[in-house]
């Protein structure tokens, strides 16, 4: 029970008529991290402020390291470290003076806030730009300031809320690093995104949210093999034997005998003596043996793991199908 | 965040977690962290150039008041016991009295001060980041409102004491124990005067997202009752009483019913407590019946104790209006999505 950072049961949130979270149910353990997606509107930052105590629930109970965030949200926002979307500082003071006062607002004294301050603002490499003041950051050192500020509370749990919406490639493969770091120190991390493969890069399960619902929870390869029934894709590169001039013919064959294999959901090919074997799993070994038995020659051969797009477009799609029949 | 409210009054726990969402009394005290929004919003106001460009404006009115003031004095050379408190009320062409700068720069102040309080978090994207650290909204925004009393009255004792510095000089006598008593409550009453103000706005930074809407409704409030106001009353009374008056009773009525009309606005309540606490001949700002003229000496001051007495009820007016406007914001405050 220990391990359960995150404990969230039937949670509701209405604004009026408007359901915003519908029933929302989701566990998360130390050490995870756990992507919570959707389109924009779906629920996302609602439930995040739920969590945190910032706005009430109308229904349903949420337990945030053991505390009720509506009873006990003090003890909650000690522990929690949140980083909303487009974190605002104010500008016309110095990275250190925004920091120093949030170590007050957390209840420092000046020497402890001082000495998190400086900690903090090294991990993220702004030890030179410490003085200066915040407009003049550009998006990535203001997101990694966020971080900053969020460390000099010691985390347990920190949210993140479309962290690295609008930062350029670089900058974002930096941030995922350091969200992978955080995560080795033992910080559970939670963020939402609808940037899929940035999620599918660090996170340990994902949670698919729509219409205020959460409609798939799991790690990636449950989902794809929930969803797309595994979604592996094996690319083939491989001759025929005796492949002059009626290749056409020959390729027929491999195609054959690579359908012949367990576990494959369809072969398509991909040109001149390319395929891709899409199946429940890696099937790599299998197709390899299968071109060999087949007589074939062996050139090439790699494994795509089923993306996060592929899942959440492919349910998406479903659903919709679903409602219009 | 109706629940807060709850919670404030005490609400009674309750053991069954099933209740779905359960009305306990929440933790902790709800000031946690005021002291540190306190200082950081003091250390921005002290720091801005808002702030600047108002104390420069209201230096330059204060030395340029009481300098012509001083200049009256000497060559009136009156036989006052109050000399120095003649210093905040003599005008000398074409300048007001210092007093009547006061009534309608530290509305502006304060409107400065307190109209982008809320919204300006909001627009900055700072609100959620702050509100996410442990403490209440209850601290935040009493916080902001008390950094922003607190230079108000940083600013006006300033100015206080250089006026009364400047008496010295101009004077060249001290003031008496009475004349820096009945100062330190006009002091008072200005600085709750401005509170007014500080709440209003804070109100407007409140309902308003954009703090030039906030500033210029805030205005609006204020030149209504600045300019308007008297006109208003004049022409509420008009409506209300019969149009001939018939006996003395009804023309009492009538100028009560104006005055107590006028004094709805923070103007007429401020502008009556400078008068009585710094005029200590004024007894009474009606009509003066000759029944209670008898026995009296004409313009033979009034003790301390009397006139404090006098302008009691303007005094806790002031005070009760700053703390019913800041209730107000407090309560839409506290309704409000911080959702950007």
């Amino acid at each position: 029970m220990a391990d359960i950072v995150l404990d969230v049961q039937g949670l509701t949130k209405r604004y009026g008529t408007f359901v915003a979270v519908d029933n929302l149910n989701l566990r998360i353990e130390r050490g995870e991290i756990f992507g919570l997606l959707g389109p924009n509107g779906a629920g996302k930052t609602t439930t995040i402020l739920m969590l945190l105590g910032l706005t009430e629930p109308s229904s349903g109970s949420v337990r945030v390291l053991g505390y009720d965030p509506t009873r006990q949200p003090l003890s909650v926002k000690a522990r929690v470290g949140y980083l909303p979307d487009a974190v605002g500082f104010y500008d016309e003071l110095t990275a250190r003076e925004n920091l120093a006062y949030i170590a007050r607002l957390n209840g420092l004294s000046r020497k402890e806030g001082n000495s998190r301050i400086e900690e903090a603002i090294t991990r993220m490499g702004l030890s030179n730009v410490i003085d200066r003041p915040v407009r003049t950051f550009s998006r990535g050192m203001r997101q990694r300031l966020g971080v900053a500020d969020l460390l000099i509370k010691r985390p347990q749990l920190i949210i993140m809320d479309e962290p690295t919406l609008g930062l350029d490639p670089e900058a974002a493969r930096q941030f995922l690093q350091l969200i992978v770091q955080l995560r080795d120190e033992g910080i559970t991390l939670m963020l939402s995104s609808h940037l899929l493969h940035q999620v599918q890069a660090v996170c340990n399960r994902v949670g698919l949210f729509s219409k205020g619902k959460m409609q798939l929870v799991g790690a990636v390869p449950e989902l794809a093999q929930q969803v797309l029934g595994g979604g592996y894709r094996i690319h083939v590169q491989a001759q025929s034997a005796e492949a002059t001039g009626n290749g056409a013919r020959n390729g027929t064959a491999l195609l054959g005998a690579l359908r012949q294999i367990a576990g494959v959901q369809d072969v398509e090919r991909a040109g001149e003596d390319r395929y891709v074997v899409i199946g429940k799993g890696d099937l790599r070994a299998e197709a390899a043996a299968a071109v060999v038995n087949a007589g074939g020659r062996l050139y090439g051969l790699d494994v795509e793991a089923p993306s996060l797009d592929e899942i959440y477009s492919r349910y998406f799609q479903e659903v919709d199908h679903g409602a219009n029949a | 965040m109706a629940q807060t409210l709850d919670q404030t009054i005490g609400a009674t726990p309750q053991a069954s977690p099933e209740a779905g969402v359960e009305r306990t009394k929440r933790e902790g005290s709800p000031w946690t962290g005021l002291w540190a929004v306190v200082a950081k919003d003091m250390a921005d106001h002290l720091t801005s150039v808002r702030m600047l460009i108002l104390m420069l404006l209201i230096v330059l009115t204060a030395v340029g008041t009481v300098w012509g003031a001083l200049q009256e004095i000497r060559s009136a050379a009156p036989d006052d016991p109050f000399l120095f408190l003649r210093l905040f009320t003599t005008a000398r062409d074409p300048l007001p009295a210092f007093v009547g700068f006061l009534s309608f720069l530290v509305p502006l102040i304060a409107i400065g001060l307190s109209f982008d309080a809320v919204n300006g978090e909001f627009n900055r994207r700072t609100l959620s980041r702050v509100l996410a650290q442990p403490i209440y909204r209850d601290a935040l925004l009493f916080g902001k409102f008390l950094a922003g009393l607190f230079t108000l009255a940083l600013v006006l004792t300033a100015i206080w004491l250089l006026i009364i510095g400047m008496g010295i000089f101009g004077l060249g006598v001290p003031p008496s124990g009475e004349e820096v008593a009945r100062a330190l409550v006009f002091l008072v009453a200005t600085i709750f005067y401005g509170g007014i103000w500080l709440a209003l706005g804070m109100v407007f930074s409140t309902v308003f997202r954009q703090p030039a809407t906030a500033a210029l409704a805030s205005i609006a409030v204020w030149i209504v009752f600045t300019f308007f106001w008297g006109i208003i009353a004049g022409l509420t009374t008009q409506a209300l009483s019969p149009a001939q008056f018939e006996t003395a009773q009804q023309v009492i009525a009538a100028t009560d019913l104006e005055r107590n009309l006028a004094r709805i606005s923070p103007n007429t309540l401020y502008v009556e407590a400078t008068i009585g606490m710094l005029n200590p001949a004024v007894r009474s700002f009606g009509l003066l019946l000759p029944s209670q003229m008898a026995g009296a000496i004409m313009g033979a001051p009034l003790p301390l104790e009397e006139s404090v007495l006098l302008i009691w009820p303007q005094l806790t007016c002031l005070i009760a209006a700053t703390i019913l406007l800041f209730a107000l914001a407090y309560l839409l405050f506290q309704r409000q999505e911080i959702r950007a």
